[in-house]
């Protein structure tokens, strides 16, 4: 479980993030909603590491991350696994060298098995013959593919989701969420997906926060989201066409 | 100024800290030492060989007095060679061709995240990525300078006696003219000096890009202006310091 405790960022005299607080279960799909520039992506950066908060800690499995040493640090973060928007495969290397990545730095695993665990995720991720292929060539549902078969291939216990779906088609999209819906319940993963998709939001979150201006609004599951009172929430959802048509063929029913 | 030397000197600092498996550099130093230094090989061979023969020319040109030998015109053409123009000359073109080469290949991975994807993994980007730059260039761009020196020489060689201003016998002896050894070490000191400066000036550019595309190309003009003034700098200091 990730626990963030009142946590708070600014940047000069520009405040993203105000006082937020919440828990983040194993083995589900937690979202973090909002529009875009509503500082999701700087929650999540927060919790990783990549950004340090102003106050207010981020606790990994009773760990306390944020003020821990460098040796505790280095540790969770080898724990963690990040898809990040474009895929972020290194351009140098090619598919297989970047899934290896991981295993190369932070383990001692011989050759053979490294390269047995990076084809089982790649087969997993459904990328069976771009071992040999150079990020350039992929398009970008295969770079995210390939960045989520990274993320995992170390038997992360986290699993963080920048904007899975931005740029995809409809259906890659799909693809990509149930991918991670999978891979979150198959490894008993606490995945955190950044998103402002709210087809994704529906096909996979299961617990929800909403954020808006640097505040978390609204808290609650995919069930809950389309009856709830926060007026600004309601405006977020059903600015989404499909969303409101959805909605008032339920309400004429 | 003094917020980016300080900020400069905390990411030199951070190199060091947290550092990777002694093999992981060493693979990468290797493959590093391809990109920076054998690929500099064709650049460094045409400027130096022009450099030396345009040297060779002017020299002969301006040494119109009967009463010094010819020779002299191949002792001038190697204190040149040596002391300035293969260490600092090639140190120019070295920050054109590999400084922003490596402003930009860091910019570039810092905007599409995959920096943060090896920070996020608990490996030291900085140390990961730069300092086999760094080791690579210093090993490396010393090599090259030497290489530099002897092709300059042989460029004065090549348009001094093929244009009939010296005689071989008397190009050969000016380069054996009052040699001194201690300006081999000046040169090779200066190289190794050099080849440090615009290699973490420029993956410091390169490491803190933020933004786009342009600011990518920013970073890389950046990191090329800021080594030859660094360069320039630490020229003048060592020449008053060890001369």
């Amino acid at each position: 479980m990730i626990e963030v405790n009142n946590l708070s960022k600014s940047f000069g005299r520009k405040q993203v993030l105000f006082d937020i607080s919440a828990r983040f279960m194993p083995g589900d799909v937690n979202m973090i909603i909002g529009a875009s520039g509503t500082g999701k992506s700087v929650l999540m950066k927060n919790i990783v590491g990549l950004v340090e908060p102003d106050e207010g800690n981020v606790v990994f499995d009773g760990r306390d991350f944020t003020n821990g040493d460098k040796q505790l640090k280095r540790q969770i973060r080898q724990e963690i696994g990040m898809l990040f928007q474009g895929g972020a495969l290194f351009d140098s290397q090619t598919v297989e060298q970047n899934v290896m990545f991981p295993l190369d730095m932070l383990t001692k695993m011989p050759m053979d098995e490294k390269l047995e665990r990076v084809n089982l995720m790649l087969a997993r991720v459904g990328l069976e013959n771009a071992n040999a292929k150079m990020p350039s060539e992929l398009s970008g549902g295969m770079k995210k593919r390939g960045g989520n078969a990274r993320a995992i291939v170390n038997n992360s216990r986290y699993l963080f989701c920048d904007e899975p779906n931005s740029g995809l088609d409809p259906q890659t999209s799909i693809l990509i969420d149930n991918l991670i819906s999978e891979i979150t319940e198959e490894f008993n993963i606490t995945t955190i997906v950044v998103s402002h998709d709210m087809n994704s939001v529906m096909n996979i979150g299961e617990n929800i926060i909403f954020i808006r201006e640097g505040k978390k609004l609204w808290e609650g599951t995919n069930k809950e989201i389309m009856s709830a009172s926060s007026k600004d929430l309601q405006e977020f959802i059903f600015a989404n066409s499909l969303v409101q048509a959805l909605k008032d063929k339920e309400e004429n029913q | 100024m003094i917020r980016a030397v300080g900020r400069y000197t905390l990411f030199l600092k951070s190199m060091f800290v947290n550092r990777e498996s002694f093999a992981t550099y060493v693979k990468r130093v290797f493959s590093e030492c391809v990109s920076i230094g054998i690929d500099s090989i064709l650049i460094v061979f045409l400027v130096s060989i022009f450099i030396g023969a345009v040297t060779g020319i002017q020299t002969a040109y301006n040494m119109t007095y009967p009463l010094v030998p010819r020779s002299v015109v191949a002792f001038i053409v190697r204190e040149m060679d040596l002391l300035e123009l293969a260490p600092t000359f090639t140190a120019i073109v070295f920050a054109g061709k590999v400084g922003s080469s490596i402003a930009s290949e860091l910019g570039t991975m810092r905007i599409t995240e995959q920096v943060d994807a090896i920070d996020v993994m608990g490996v030291n980007s900085a140390s990961y990525l730069v300092l086999p730059k760094i080791l690579a260039s210093m090993i490396t761009y010393p090599v090259l300078v030497i290489y530099a020196i002897g092709l300059g020489l042989f460029g004065g060689y090549l348009a001094t006696t093929l244009t009939g201003e010296l005689t071989p016998v008397e190009y050969i002896s000016g380069l054996r003219l009052d040699f001194k050894m201690y300006n081999v070490f000046f040169a090779l000191l200066k190289s190794f000096i050099f080849a440090f400066l615009i290699s973490s000036i420029s993956s410091f550019m390169g490491y803190f890009t933020r933004g786009g595309a342009l600011e990518v190309g920013v970073a890389s003009t950046s990191a090329v202006t800021n080594s030859c003034i660094a360069i320039l700098c630490a020229d003048y200091l060592l020449a008053q310091l060890l001369l």
